[in-house]
């Protein structure tokens, strides 16, 4: 399958990126390509202008500082796996790059193409959901920081404007207490989550439940933050009465609709299921 | 449409195109350089027919633009062998049986390639994870798995060859 025609450039810093984008209104930031290119093939979509952020340098980084996991927007998936800060101390966000596609995609996917295509089925924007992440988006006036729960609008639609380009990603550093899991069920390696539950909890010394985050892939239009969940959780002795509780509310959160991947009732009966399991882990991961 | 002069590194040599802003890589690599040792399965990033080695790391080049392999280094299967003699990856597949037609086994061998240079030791299991992105529809999988694991012994005693003879 043939692209439709497009122009192309490959800037070499973020300015003339950004210049790029602010004198072509038509043009499209090309990252790790593996969902635009596709996109491109079946001409679902038809930009005037590629421009290309790989050869734009310091756009692919991890470092902790003042509190944060700072993630570049250009790091692959299959760096978020081979990590050992990443493995170590944010299993999450360990578990999501793990299940994304297959590891030929992940050499190329980078973490800021999946939350900006802000595809329902990607893996990434219920994660960052859970975590309570905020990115920040450089456009023509300067950066902005943008807090998780505002970047996902609609599928595919988020509130970076055409002419800005995310940059970083950022989690809350881990803290005595976190864990977190992601886990979910695809029919095959490679394919979109039929339902994947990410939590990211904190519980103190005593047992309890001092903060929580769970979010859902695929089960709606964008991914879906259960904040009824959540407050299940928070404030509760994190015992399976608890997990349980919590496990139906993710349920009545979930917006799932019948197709080939399940049906309806299948799908939210997974939401249940894999909201116990993965917040059983996450208790286990928090302990440690 | 924009055209672009580039120039990359094809199985340690040097090469240079004209290529048009939508060309795909596969596209440049079996129709412009002419080695059709790289195959087109699915089209749509799920078969791993396609995968070459990009600067050290194995992708599918259905989906990648030629334009971005400029500066590269790229690696295809008729780059495995050297000086008439076979990588250990592709005597595998010879001596355990690990293809049936063929389809699907460049993208195999260098997916393993790549993947043996990082795992000297493998398990079954980690093999498996690392050929996940390549589908064989013909000789199943366990053969395929035996190749890589005669390879990775036959690259671990090489290896473990000059150390001896000190
Ligand atoms: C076979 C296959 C299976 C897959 N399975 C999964 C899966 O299971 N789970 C999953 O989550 N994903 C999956 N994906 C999608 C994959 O993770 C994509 O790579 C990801 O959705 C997009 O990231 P990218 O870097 O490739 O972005 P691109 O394809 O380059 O870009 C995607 C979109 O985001 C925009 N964009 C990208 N980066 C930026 C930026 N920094 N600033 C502003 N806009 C930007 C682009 O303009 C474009 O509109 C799969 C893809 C394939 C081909
Ligand atoms: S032809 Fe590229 S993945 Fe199938
Ligand atoms: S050998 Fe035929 S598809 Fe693998």
């Amino acid at each position: 399958m043939i692209p439709p025609a497009f122009d192309y450039a490959a800037p070499t810093s973020l300015s003339d990126a950004l210049a790029l984008l602010s004198q072509n209104p038509e043009a499209k930031v090309l990252a790790g390509g593996h969902s635009l290119i596709p996109a491109l093939k079946f001409r679902m979509a038809s930009p005037a202008l590629l421009v290309d952020i790989n050869k734009v340098a310091g756009l692919a980084y991890l470092r902790e500082a003042g509190g944060w996991l700072a993630i570049g927007a250009m790091t692959r998936e299959a760096d978020l796996d081979r990590s050992a800060l990443v493995r170590e101390k944010y299993p999450l966000l360990a578990d999501t790059a793990r299940m994304i596609a297959d590891p030929l995609v992940r050499n190329l996917a980078t973490i800021g193409g999946n939350l900006a295509h802000a595809d329902p089925a990607n893996d990434h924007p219920a994660t960052m959901l859970a975590y309570r992440a905020e990115v920040t988006a450089q456009g023509p006036a300067g950066a902005r920081t943008i807090p998780i729960a505002d970047f996902f609008t609609g599928p595919f639609t988020t509130s970076l404007a055409a002419n800005e380009i995310l940059t970083e990603i950022r989690l809350p550093a881990r803290r005595a207490g976190d864990g977190g899991c992601y886990l979910k069920i695809e029919r095959k390696v490679g394919d979109y989550a039929t339902a994947a539950v990410a939590v990211q909890i904190n519980v103190n010394a005593a047992g309890v439940c001092t903060s929580a985050g769970l979010a859902l892939t695929n089960l709606g239009l964008t991914a879906i933050r259960c904040a009824a969940a959540e407050a299940a959780l928070v404030g509760q002795p994190l015992d399976e009465a608890a997990i349980k509780a919590a496990a139906q509310r993710a349920a009545q959160a979930a917006e799932p609709v019948s197709d080939y991947r399940g049906s309806e009732a299948y799908k939210r009966s997974l939401v249940t299921t894999l909201t116990v399991r993965a917040l059983r882990t996450a208790l286990e991961r928090a302990r440690r | 449409m924009s055209t672009h002069h580039i120039k990359l590194t094809l199985n340690g040599e040097t090469k240079e195109a004209d290529v048009p802003a939508r060309l795909l890589l596969v596209h440049l690599i079996r129709e412009v350089f002419n080695l059709t040792g790289t195959h087109i399965g699915c089209d749509t990033t799920s078969c791993g027919a396609c995968t070459v080695i990009l600067n050290g790391r194995p992708v599918k080049a259905c989906t990648v633009l030629a334009v971005q392999a400029d500066g590269a280094a790229v690696q295809t299967v008729e780059g495995l062998a050297q000086g008439g003699q076979l990588h250990p990856i592709q005597e595998g597949f010879h001596q355990c049986h690990g293809l049936q037609c063929g389809f699907c086994t460049p993208g195999m061998l260098l997916t393993s390639a790549a993947f043996l240079a990082e795992h000297p030791n493998p398990s079954d299991d980690e093999i498996r994870w690392a050929i996940s992105g390549n589908l064989c529809r013909c000789t199943g999988y366990m053969n395929i798995v035996k190749a890589v694991q005669y390879a990775a012994e036959k690259m671990r005693a090489a290896s473990a060859q000059p150390a001896a003879a000190d």
